[in-house]
């Protein structure tokens, strides 16, 4: 594995090396008359399935030659699946390209066996960040944030789809924070933990920015729900600074600070920020396969920043996606980095952590 | 509130309105028709449409398609009995053996007019429903649901069969094989022995097709008739509607049954179908057929399972959790319109909401008004001679399996899955308790750990939950007094068993067939026992107790083949009868065999031309010129089909070693 890993980047940084050195000729990149098949490894109809269906049309009308863009579904395995199949089947001709997710990131970054895909070999084109609100209820005696660490004295309980999905990010940072929660897993969806929440069954929750403006603020508002945190956005120098769908909401890191007098640092931090990035800040992410020409890369790159201009795109996008840009270039570059890249320390630490307390067996 | 509904009613009956509607209406019976596609299949198809539209417009478009899905299903469930989706396993029951009587048309008929009714009484129930909706949404809790799953289990009574041990038997397998994958609680997989497929559990789609639709198929290629035996269709679609008008009242029943369970969620839709079969069988005092052709048995699965839709609006209108798969694709065309789903859509955006749930009322009646009308020229299709009918079945059947996870273990399940039905009508183990078993596995399972995390073993004394112990005792003595089989009511006065006890040998030597089958249930049993050993208490405990359950049964039967009278119940075996004009039973299955093997070696489209290549001649008996036309009109259509939705066909080893061109690939 490690023999052919070095065999690939040596003949992607010849083949760079070669780019370097011909000609620029200006190789006119057209997509005229093609099909680009765009692989969600997810079902029809889920939050990455809509993300590539609202993106698609835009792709077409500015990627060169306007081809037409189809969202192909590869769901299984937790999204191993359709990744692993774009692993080895897609060619570097531009006309496939994937879209990954968190439940994509994470099982890459805990190593689960069943995954045969490496983000690094891959060509990062687009980035789209999410974010969350985690809340409480007014029944912990808790009104507002200040009151945090009356939450530590309370047992609490939380909704999870399970200690491997998104849902790690909220038990890493609980962790961090010396809140005591118990988590009932099996829940198919923040909506259903929503519910649960609204049900009394959860006294803490979190929802992505959009749900929670059309569901939980209502809740706020009626005296039912108190926002605590937020999940933090990622600045193009690696900081965690404030999300601006909720200025008024410190970030996770702030709380902590209350808390303790002092930043959060060590281990179970790095662990929560690794994965807290990898599942929101770098969310979803658009890829073109190992040893795309640098040119079909840049086309896409262009392609990107044109429908970023595009005042229809600017229209439609809050809606459906919520208040977070859509970044291409640097910007990308830094949230990709930052959201698959752990350290073996961190990595080991979470691994165990779950096999430990969670019966979670990864396997070999 | 007057002027809400009636700027609803305006949008709605606008020309440009019903315009769009039909739109949807059309496109989702061309694809609702093509079995395993479904909305999915539809959404994408629309996808392209919906920019650029005014958010009315497209919602109609949306709910076109939506709404017409479940009534288009109805045509493979009763002409073919291949079951079109979930929604419409239960129709396939009596619906089938109608189309074999030669009353397909009547049959239909039925169905769609129960389906409109449905689709109608689910929009009149939500339009009160929809303002004391999320209270009463928030009242189910998973211990709630727990007990209504089994509630779903006790069905098992009605549709076991004519022997009890049997279809509990069957029942555990379903539970068993619907605890393949990961564990609920723990997140554990279970029983996956290294395959990948198994990782996500069976989809329901292949057990589905596997159990109802391939062990038809296999039998009927077995003689060469037509699908109605005597070559005639019988009364026609009119009796389809007097039929309705005699049963207006199980309709309506099921209808409010449809709209209340779609509402609830997190049972989902799944089971609605069966809760609608078991009720009518249950209500049906007077001269019931269940099993044989009852045409109650049509009326009542069809007019719950569309009102289930108009149910399944209110979860996801109000809190965005679908009930149902055609919910989650609604849901997301919602979102991208722009419209969030929350508790707005009750206050701010009532209107809207009213806009949709009177345009999935519209919607209902346009669709299943163009089915009826299609219903007499499609039930034609009954009185093909069955030999030249089969490899097209086949082909669709494969191309429905595909698209589960459209990958090639796909159709090898639905061979296993299609292995296990046979034997289970050979040795009448009743089907719908497998699948009943199946897809409350991890409903159940689910629920109760919930429910014990969020209250503890006090969950039972809810109010909620003691309501519905209640209705699930009442159903179950009701399902004592009226148990139903493929061969039809089981009768009191059959379950004397004075026959001749033989001597142990004679009756292995006899009965070893069904024996062994018995035999290979209890080995699943005990391999998921097995498994669940190595597990964490949380991810054991459920497969545990369905295993050990299951052995008892198991084991049973099995005493009762060694030693039991011949006439017991227990005792069934098709093929101990020597039916003259019949092929072996293998004679069948071997053709879907050959598709599957074949796709195997080299992928989906160059095994089908050389199925259709084979299978004419050699089975069909087809001349030069009949094989051209029908292999190049079965291969155009599934080309056409896969080249809208932009699919790629399973490959097999020739494309694992070559890179194809599409279709090849």
């Amino acid at each position: 594995m490690t023999s052919r890993r070095a065999a690939y980047l040596g003949s992607a940084a010849l083949a760079a090396a070669g780019m370097a050195f011909a000609a620029p000729a200006k190789a006119e990149v057209s997509f005229e008359g093609e099909t680009i098949e765009w692989i969600i490894p997810f079902g029809t109809g889920g939050g990455s399935d809509t993300w590539a269906r609202f993106n698609a049309p835009f792709m077409s009308e500015h990627l060169p030659g306007n081809p037409d863009v189809v969202v192909v579904n590869e769901s299984g395995g937790g999204s191993t699946r359709g990744t692993n199949l774009f692993t080895q089947r897609a060619q570097p001709d531009g006309l496939t390209i994937l879209g990954t997710s968190g439940s994509t990131q994470f099982p890459y970054l805990l190593n689960d066996p069943r995954v045969q895909y490496e983000y690094q070999d891959w060509e990062v084109v687009m980035v789209a960040p999410t974010g969350g609100v985690v809340y409480t209820t007014p029944d912990t005696g808790v009104e507002s944030v200040e009151d945090i660490e009356a939450l530590q004295e309370i047992q609490l309980t939380y909704a999870s789809q399970g200690a491997t999905s998104l849902d790690l990010v909220p038990m890493l940072g609980f962790d961090l924070l010396g809140l005591d929660v118990n988590y009932v897993f099996g829940f198919s969806g923040r909506g259903d933990g929503r519910v649960a929440f609204e049900r009394g069954e959860t006294n803490i929750d979190y929802q992505t920015s959009s749900a929670y403006l059309a569901n939980v603020e209502p809740m706020v508002e009626a005296g039912e729900a108190v926002p605590l945190f937020t999940w933090g956005v990622l600045d193009e120098d690696g900081e965690m600074q404030r999300d601006p769908t909720f200025p008024d909401l410190p970030t996770l890191e702030e709380v902590y600070e209350m808390m303790h007098g002092e930043p959060p640092e060590g281990d179970a931090y790095d662990a929560y920020r690794a994965f807290n990035i990898a599942g929101f800040a770098a969310q979803k992410m658009v890829f073109l396969p190992e040893g795309t020409d640098e040119e079909i890369v840049e086309a896409y790159r262009q392609a990107f920043r044109d429908i970023f201009e595009d005042p229809d795109y600017q229209d439609s996008v809050e809606d459906v996606l919520g208040a977070y840009e859509q970044v291409t270039d640097d910007a990308a570059m830094a949230l990709f980095d930052a959201g698959t890249t752990i350290s073996d320390d961190v990595r080991e630490r979470v691994v165990r952590m779950l096999e430990d307390d969670y019966d979670v067996d990864l396997g070999e | 509130m007057v002027e809400i509904f009636l700027s609803a009613l305006t949008d709605i009956l606008s020309l440009q309105h019903i315009g769009f509607m039909l739109g949807g209406v059309v496109l989702g019976l061309m694809v609702g028709i093509f079995p395993g596609l479904g909305g999915i299949a539809g959404l994408s198809m629309l996808m392209p449409f919906l920019y650029g539209l005014d958010t009315v417009s497209a919602l109609a478009l949306l709910i076109g398609l939506v709404a017409v899905i479940p009534t288009s299903d109805t045509f493979a469930s009763v002409l073919m009995g291949i079951p079109g989706s979930s929604a419409s396993q239960a129709t396939v029951l009596d619906g089938f053996p109608l189309s074999k009587q030669g009353q397909a048309a009547r049959a239909l008929s039925a169905a769609f007019f129960s389906s409109l009714v449905g689709g109608v009484i689910g929009a009149i129930i939500l339009t009160g429903f929809v303002l004391i909706a999320r209270p009463l949404i928030l009242a189910f809790s998973s211990a709630e649901l727990f007990m209504l799953s089994i509630f779903g289990l006790s069905m098992v009574g009605v549709l076991a069969g004519r022997s009890l041990v049997k279809g509990l038997s069957a029942c555990g397998l379903g539970l068993v094989i619907g605890s393949i994958g990961g564990a609920p609680a723990t997140g554990e997989f279970r029983m996956v022995y290294g395959v990948d497929y198994l990782y996500d559990g069976v989809p329901l789609v292949i057990v589905g097709l596997g159990l109802f639709a391939v062990p038809e198929i296999v039998d009927l290629l077995r003689r060469d008739r037509a699908i109605a035996t005597d070559g005639r269709l019988g009364s026609g679609w009119i009796e389809g509607i007097r039929d309705w008008g005699r049963n207006w009242w199980l309709s309506l029943r099921c209808s409010g049954i449809g709209a209340v369970i779609g509402s609830i969620p997190g049972l989902g839709g799944t089971v609605v179908d069966w809760i609608a079969y078991g009720h009518a069988v249950q209500s049906t005092k007077k001269d019931p057929k269940f099993g044989q052709g009852d045409i109650r048995g049509v009326i009542a699965p069809e007019s719950a399972n569309n009102a289930k839709e108009g149910g399944g609006l209110l979860p996801t209108l109000m809190f965005g959790i679908p009930g149902s798969g055609s919910m989650a694709i609604f849901l997301a065309g919602m979102v991208l319109l722009g419209i969030q789903p929350g508790p707005g859509m009750v206050s701010n955006d009532l209107d809207l909401t009213y806009t949709i749930i009177w345009s999935l009322a519209l919607a209902n009646v346009l669709g299943a008004g163009l089915c009826i009308a299609l219903a007499l020229p499609i039930s034609r299709l009954t009185l093909i001679p069955f030999p030249l009918l089969a490899p097209f079945i086949i082909m669709v059947i494969c191309f429905a399996a595909f698209q589960a996870t459209r990958i090639f273990e796909d159709l090898f399940a639905l061979l296993i899955f299609g292995l296990i039905g046979i034997y289970m009508r050979r040795f009448g183990w009743p089907r719908p308790a497998l699948l009943i078993g199946f897809v409350l596995a991890t409903q159940a399972e689910t629920y109760l750990y919930q429910a014990v995390q969020f209250y503890g073993w006090d969950f039972m004394w809810r109010t909620g939950v003691l309501i519905i112990a209640g209705i699930t005792v009442g159903s179950v003595i009701l399902g004592m007094r009226a148990r139903i089989d493929d061969s039809g009511p089981v009768t009191r006065e059959e379950e004397v068993t004075d026959g001749p006890r033989p001597p142990v040998a004679e009756a292995i030597r006899r009965r070893y067939p069904q024996m062994l089958f018995t035999l290979a249930a209890l080995a699943l049993f005990g391999a998921a026992i097995h498994d669940a050993l190595g597990k964490s208490f949380l991810g054991q405990v459920f497969p545990l107790l369905a295993g050990s359950v299951a052995v008892l049964f198991g084991g049973g039967l099995l005493l009762l083949q060694l030693f039991g009278r011949d006439n017991a119940t227990g005792l069934y075996d098709t093929e101990a009868v020597r039916d003259e004009d019949a092929r072996p039973l293998w004679s069948g299955a071997i053709w879907l065999v050959l598709l599957v093997g074949l796709t195997w070696l080299v992928g989906f489209i160059l095994a089908l031309l050389a199925f259709f290549l084979t299978y004419l001649p050699v089975r069909a008996k087809a001349g030069p010129v009949r094989i051209v036309v029908l292999t190049g009109f079965g291969l155009a259509v599934v080309l056409v089909m896969a080249n809208a939705l932009n699919l790629n066909f399973p490959g097999g080893l020739l494309q694992d070693a070559y890179r194809l061109p599409w279709p090849l690939r």
